[in-house]
């Protein structure tokens, strides 16, 4: 594959271009700094958007159109009770299918609020129905009502309605995340221009000397890209290590932790940071690039 | 008329039609009618004059008469507000970016404030013009170059430690290093002593011979005299925004 000039001459070694550029400045460490800084910040962002991806599949995946009915009623009625119940989902269009959790079921629900030790047969708890719904959908406020009138004690916990805005709140979470991806590096981009501009400015009398012996606008240029996208790489590569360091410090996820807990990288996950570097140098390049071809142009 | 500043002629040359192409091929770089105006009127009009190969000329004129003017216009730092400057066949107007940069490596320019790049040693910057145009420099050929100038013993030297006619002598190793038609020296003596300024004008004389179009603004009569008991070198006098040709008894 044949590159663009631009970018074949960056990695001409023989040339040397950037030794042209003083090495000092504080537009070096200026540089450096933030493309640390930002591909540090650019980690967490990443991480955050992909487990917030991760959550919005979980939640989405949840949502198998099932729902929940609670049934509470006396001791000596819950089987009358639940067997009406389930005569009235039977006839309900829209729900597919319908069945009552036994005990074992029940006491694996609660196991981890009450431990595993928990007597259920002796506690009034309520009798859990799990039905899942057929395509077309059911009609929910008419099942209501029906439950209301056959079955006073039966509520109809409709899971999927609050689990949809939970799965739309993770996904749009995701594109935060992404857009917060996307601000970094154009903060990056305009944080490298304005020290580029500055290293050109205060390079003044290299530009000059270059000019007079000949130098095109092109070979400046490149010599300013060359020292600023080395600088960015460096800085941004150890901006990932420190990224990547602190993400591993995070607490490992488990079920009780939640989503917090989850706030990492899984599987290949783990390769996303290793692009930033070479990302955050393709922005200082082009950044790098374009302040100096148009600084040099309003340079005469 | 002070005789000592006779002026030979109102100007070399004038041109009110444009050049030809026939006679584009005995000049390196040619004025015509050419004007500069900074804003506050013009500090160079009319000039006219061809500067021919393998020549020689000195060109004088008090401080803030236009000589500096005068040289950046023949190397297309400047493009004159009126009339044409042709470069090497290039009038400066039709030239890129890129052309200039061109052009300027057929053209070595010395100036009295010479300017190096301070972090890098002697060598870099005389070789700079082959390095910008991705050429390496025959380690052999740079030791005699620095020898000839009589900075052998400073190759590794930054600029900031050289004196003053150290530096002239670096500036004028790196504008002949690309074998230039063309070397313009703005004041070249112009901080350096009898001695050195003597040493100077040996190395221009010389590179002179070796068939060198060489332009040497100064203010210094004495180094003129001494140049042209060495060497045919014309007098060029900028007098009243224009350039004329002096007279001989220098």
């Amino acid at each position: 594959m044949k590159l663009p000039p631009a970018i074949a001459a960056f990695f001409d070694n023989t040339r040397h271009a950037d030794r042209v550029v003083p090495p000092s400045g504080h537009t070096a460490w200026l540089t450096t700094f933030t493309a640390a800084a930002m591909t540090f910040l650019c980690v967490f962002a990443l991480a955050l958007s992909l487990a917030t991806g991760r959550l919005a599949s979980r939640w989405s995946d949840a949502l198998a159109r099932t729902a929940t009915i609670r049934l509470s009623a006396p001791a000596e009625q819950m089987e009358v009770q639940t067997e009406r119940v389930l005569a009235l989902l039977a006839t309900t269009p829209g729900v597919a299918s319908a069945r009552a959790l036994d005990d074992e079921e029940t006491r694996a629900l609660l196991e981890p609020w009450f431990g595993p030790d928990l007597p259920v047969a002796e506690l009034p708890l309520p009798r859990l129905i799990e039905l899942v719904e057929g395509e077309p959908g059911y009609d929910s406020e008419g099942l209501r009502q029906r439950l209301a009138a056959e079955a006073p004690g039966a509520v109809l916990d409709d899971h999927t309605r609050w689990r949809r805005p939970l799965a739309e709140a993770a996904a749009r979470l995701r594109l935060l995340g992404w857009l917060s991806i996307a601000l970094i590096g154009a903060t990056m981009a305009a944080m490298i221009t304005l020290a580029a501009n500055a290293s050109l400015a205060a390079n003044a009398q290299v530009i000059r000397v270059l000019r007079l012996i000949g130098a095109r606008d092109s070979y400046i240029a490149r010599a300013f890209v060359r020292r600023f996208t080395l600088r960015a790489l460096t800085g941004a590569a150890a901006g990932a290590a420190a990224g990547l360091a602190g993400v591993l410090l995070l607490p490992r996820a488990d079920a009780a932790g939640g989503f917090l807990t989850g706030l990492g990288f899984q599987g290949a996950g783990w390769l996303w940071p290793l692009a930033l570097p070479p990302l955050a140098g393709a922005v200082a390049f082009a950044a790098t690039r374009r302040a100096a071809l148009r600084k040099l142009r309003e340079l005469t | 008329m002070d005789s000592r500043h006779a002026i030979e002629s109102a100007t070399l040359t004038v041109h009110s039609a444009p050049l030809r192409k026939e006679n584009r091929d005995d000049f390196v770089i040619a004025f015509e009618n050419a004007a500069y105006n900074y804003g506050g009127g013009e500090l160079l009009s009319e000039v006219s004059l061809r500067l021919a190969p393998g020549s020689f000329y000195f060109l004088t004129g008090p401080s803030g008469s236009g000589k500096t003017t005068f040289l950046k216009l023949a190397y297309a730092e400047l493009i004159p507000t009126a009339g044409h400057v042709t470069v090497f066949d290039r009038e400066v107007r039709s030239l890129t970016r890129d052309d200039i940069a061109r052009t300027r490596r057929r053209i070595g320019v010395v100036h009295q404030d010479v300017q190096f790049l301070d972090h890098l040693p002697l060598t870099a910057n005389v070789l700079l013009p082959l390095t910008v145009t991705g050429r390496r420099g025959d380690t052999q050929d740079l030791a005699d170059l620095l020898g000839w100038v009589g900075l052998g013993h400073l190759a590794d030297a930054l600029p900031p430690s050289l004196s003053g006619g150290e530096r002239q002598r670096a500036a004028l190793a790196r504008a002949v290093i690309m074998d230039p038609d063309v070397i313009l020296a703005d004041e070249p003596t112009g901080n350096v002593d009898w001695d050195m300024s003597l040493r100077l004008l040996t190395l221009l004389v010389e590179l002179n011979r070796m068939g060198k179009t060489i332009v040497v603004a100064t203010h210094d009569l004495n180094l003129i005299r001494q140049a042209k008991a060495q060497v045919a070198a014309r007098v060029l006098r900028i007098a009243k925004q224009r350039i004329q040709l002096a007279g001989a008894d220098l």
